[in-house]
């Protein structure tokens, strides 16, 4: 029997983050098949600007991805001090050989984790297919993702 | 056929069996992949998941106190 996880990523958050990618390629790793649906803040972690950049289509999509930014700039959910935990936790992740985001998300590469990115949270941000890492296979809606999941186990994180 | 050497003592969840995972599927058949694992998560998990997708667990042999070396082909 396949086994299958399907993850809705929509926290922008560092910690989830790192939650998302440990689930995605320890799922992987045991022999899931794995699905990540990013929608509404989950979109910066696929980001292909991994900082700050004034991408998406109008002025206020603009001004909101910047102020968003990438994937280095995701917030702690609790005590982020202005951007300074994640840096932080990164280094004490580090000092205690836990994997870091960056290592997680390549492992979850690696294990051929399929990424989707949702099609309205994208128009809403004014986001296209091309402002995210090329591993992002598809952009889809519900009908599409719910079709994916089927028979599996789907978490929101 | 050609023997490959993993260390995943120093690594915690996910990584101890994600790195197992790497290994095997960077592999050619028939290969050997000899990992280094401590005692509890990674020795019950990681032959139990190579075992579940296919690959053949051909012994886990104590090292030291808390390190089992436990052989594996593709």
């Amino acid at each position: 029997m396949s086994k299958k996880l399907s993850i809705i990523a929509m926290s922008g958050d560092f910690d989830k983050a790192i939650a998302i990618f440990t689930l995605a390629s320890g799922a992987a790793a045991v022999g899931y098949e794995v699905n990540l649906f990013f929608t509404f803040w989950g979109l910066n972690i696929i980001k292909k600007n991994t900082g700050r950049s004034f991408i998406g289509k109008g002025l206020m999509a603009r001004f909101f991805n910047f102020l968003l930014g990438g994937r280095k700039n995701l917030p702690l959910s609790r005590l982020n001090f202005a951007g300074a935990s994640p840096h932080l936790m990164t280094a004490m992740m580090k000092s205690r050989n836990v994997a870091t985001l960056p290592e997680l998300l390549q492992a979850s590469i690696d294990l051929k984790v399929n990424f989707f990115a949702c099609e309205m949270a994208m128009v809403v941000l004014g986001l296209k297919k091309e402002d995210f890492i090329p591993q992002v296979k598809d952009v889809l809606g519900v009908a599409k993702f719910l079709e994916l999941s089927n028979d599996g186990q789907t978490l929101f994180i | 056929m050609s023997t490959v050497k993993l260390d995943i003592t120093k690594e915690h969840c996910p990584m101890t069996f994600v790195k197992t995972k790497i290994a095997l599927e960077r592999m050619a058949v028939g290969d050997v992949l000899e990992v280094l694992l401590t005692t509890g998560e990674p020795l019950d998990n990681v032959p139990k998941s190579a075992t579940e997708q296919g690959y053949t667990v051909h012994s886990t042999t104590q090292i030291s106190a808390d390190v089992y070396q436990v052989t594996i082909s593709k």
